[in-house]
């Protein structure tokens, strides 16, 4: 998937509102992303433009953070703690069968364009891990079989 | 009267399943023809017992947890919003032991108020200190500040006085406050608790701290694994300045102080200072040498008080009741108290505000109930992924900064994982080394490539090749990135590693002396 409509114009009217703020490039940043779903590479250089930045120092900063897609995700995207405290509680497992359930490996979209899976870091619900996050909605203490419910609950 | 029923609207509870459980009481009030207030306040901190469901009732508010929307006709059948008898009903909330017997003074008003209630935290004692604050001039609140012992709650434990104190006398043109609230430590969620269940005090906090050394400008640098808690702090941000407690004029003083939320973006060591300053100012998260520091070059190059949102959190009651109030309770130079998170394998997990002094083995055993297997503790971390593993011979030691230093461990930010007797210790120990890895910035050569390295060594230790010697290896290495290392991540992941050598040698197949068993 491209992004045929994203002109200079259109991405001057996506972040105009934010062009003043000191500091802007992150927050222009997430805002193409969650207009898009992810940072298109014709992007980096209309933002450089826009913010007298070289190409090179928005890639840079681009790449630097996890959360930024350079392509677009899955329908919906899962992410999966995999810190400690969820480690504890089966984090590693749960992985695995999120692998298997979505078909797809870590990082990566499924074939069908269904799900992108991600691994996370902590979500702060470590006291009702594991923990994951589906489309930005937080859920805890998941089982194997509350995962596959909690997948299917998406689709319907 | 309509009676009134709580619902918290804080994450955890909501990840399993409390807006739902809302929903069915909505819907069953209206079947029963019942007139009912729903409140969605923040959490008890009983997580264990999310759902967690309160009726007001004459002799205080009662609880019910945890609850499902499946249960909830049953719960009206048995006449809950009078209290009725019911098998999830755990008595009035305020004499559950577990919160009973808790210090609560950063906590106070979290699970009890509605968060974004502006008039509910002022009924609640809310902004008393700022007004305190607004009489005085800006080094008597540094003053309080400095008396109430309080040291920075993020995990390094800085005298929090000292920092406004130098942010107050480095003279500029602008000044900031900074927020730091990239929670990133596994096992801590007292920070997002806090932002969700009481964002006015953090708001509060950071006020105080803007016009006691005159800053005019606050942001709070909040990670982006924590939505709900960025859509809260943005209401109450907007409620507060709609009622002229944040904007141009605070509360008529003439000072002024503007607030703004900015979101990170999945960098774990933008919670180091420096690279959060880098990383709000739009750039890479690259840690900055210092000096200079940052209460005299930080935003913008702009003097900066940066704090943890437990410490901000922490000086509204300290400006309210004094400084000598707060340093009242704790041990040594550990003064006030600390939320510990109970995290991990541990039966009843939640957040337990006590005063420093306590042990690792009351928070495990009489708060957190053991294993929530049910199988022994073998393995705890304390104070995120930097922090030590420590074995059940070092249960006793008390909860203070100096006391954990002296066992080479750290209580951080204060969060608590447990581990039963299935876990591989030297799998944890591969772990934090692929972890700094990751989320290494590249700055310094110790952390960028140390970290690999030690994945590579302890693999080979995993993998039976060449054991002493790799276990003398990754010693060596440790003590490189101990030494060497610019700032905390790469220079207190091997607390961890080491701690997992130490006191579990046996997982890595070698005796206490280091020998291959």
């Amino acid at each position: 998937m491209t992004s045929p409509a994203l002109t200079a114009a259109s991405l001057h009217d996506m972040i105009a509102d934010l062009l003043g703020m000191p500091g802007a490039l992150l927050p222009i940043l997430h805002r193409v992303q969650e207009k898009l779903g992810f940072v298109p590479r014709e992007a980096l250089a209309l933002i450089a433009n826009e913010l007298n930045l070289s190409r090179a120092e928005v890639h840079g900063v681009m790449t630097f953070y996890h959360d930024f897609r350079e392509t677009p995700p899955g329908k919906t995207v899962v992410k999966v703690c995999q810190a400690e405290a969820c480690q504890a509680m089966g984090a590693e497992k749960l992985t695995k069968h999120a692998c298997k359930r979505l078909g797809t490996e870590m990082h990566h979209t499924s074939a069908s364009g269904a799900y992108t899976l991600e691994p996370t870091y902590c979500l702060g619900n470590c006291a009702l891990s594991p923990a994951i996050m589906i489309d930005g909605h937080l859920h805890g203490r998941v089982t194997q079989e509350r995962f596959d419910a909690l997948i299917e609950a998406r689709q319907a | 009267m309509a009676i009134k029923v709580f619902v918290p609207r804080d994450s955890a509870a909501l990840s399993v399943g409390a807006d739902a459980v809302a929903a069915a009481l909505v819907t069953e009030a209206a079947r029963h023809n019942e007139a009912v207030t729903l409140v969605r306040n923040g959490s008890r901190g009983l997580l264990w017992l999310e759902p967690l469901v309160e009726v007001e009732t004459p002799a205080g508010r009662v609880a019910y947890g945890p609850v499902t929307p499946e249960c909830v006709p049953a719960l009206f059948q048995a006449n809950f919003l009078q209290g009725g008898t019911h098998a999830l009903r755990l008595g009035v909330t305020e004499d559950i032991p577990y919160l009973k017997r808790q210090e609560r003074l950063t906590f106070a008003r979290v699970g009890i108020t509605d968060p974004l209630s502006l008039d509910d935290y002022l009924a609640h004692g809310g902004y008393r200190g700022l007004r305190n604050a607004l009489d005085l001039p800006g080094d008597q609140v540094v003053a309080a500040v400095t008396t109430s012992g309080l040291r920075g709650r993020g995990g390094a434990a800085f005298p929090t006085g000292i920092k406004w104190k130098t942010v107050l006398n480095t003279a500029a043109t602008q000044k900031y406050v900074v927020c730091n609230a990239d929670e990133g430590d596994s096992g801590t969620f007292s920070d997002r608790m806090v932002m969700e269940g009481d964002p006015f005090v953090l708001i509060e906090g950071m006020t105080v701290a803007g016009v006691a050394v005159g800053a005019t400008r606050g942001y709070i640098y909040l990670r982006s694994e924590y939505p709900y808690a960025f859509r809260t702090l943005n209401a109450a941000i907007d409620a507060a300045n709609g009622r002229g407690y944040l904007g141009e004029n605070v509360l008529g003083s003439g000072k002024a102080f503007h607030l703004e939320v900015r979101l990170g973006a999945g960098a774990y060591i933008c919670g180091e200072e420096t690279a959060m300053l880098e990383s709000l100012e739009g750039k890479r998260g690259i840690v900055r040498f210092k000096p200079p520091l940052p209460a005299i070059e930080g935003l913008f190059g702009k003097p900066t008080v940066i704090n943890n949102v437990i410490s901000f959190a922490s000086v509204p009651i300290i400006m309210d009741k004094g400084g000598e109030f707060y340093r009242d309770f704790g041990m040594g130079r550990s003064r006030g108290t600390l939320p510990f998170q109970l995290a991990g394998n541990i039966k009843h997990g939640g957040l337990v505000e006590k005063a420093f002094g306590l042990t690792l083995r009351e928070l495990l055993y009489d708060y957190g109930g053991g294993s929530a297997t049910g199988r022994p503790i073998r393995a705890v971390q304390v104070g995120g992924p930097l922090g030590a593993y420590l074995p059940e011979s070092q249960f006793d030691v008390p909860l203070d900064y100096e006391a954990y230093i002296g066992i080479s461990a750290m209580i951080g930010h204060g969060g608590v994982v447990a581990f039963d007797d299935t876990v591989d210790m030297a799998k944890m120990a591969r772990y934090a080394m692929e972890f700094c890895a990751i989320e290494s910035c590249g700055k310094c050569t110790p952390c960028r490539i140390g970290s690999t390295r030690g994945v590579e060594v302890v693999d080979k230790i995993i993998a039976e090749r060449e054991r002493a010697a790799n276990v003398q290896l990754l010693r060596e290495l440790c003590d490189t990135m101990l030494h060497g290392s610019l700032c905390a991540l790469g220079g207190m992941t091997p607390f961890p590693v080491l701690s997992a050598l130490n006191h579990f040698p046996e997982d890595f197949g070698i005796t206490r002396e280091g020998i291959a068993a």
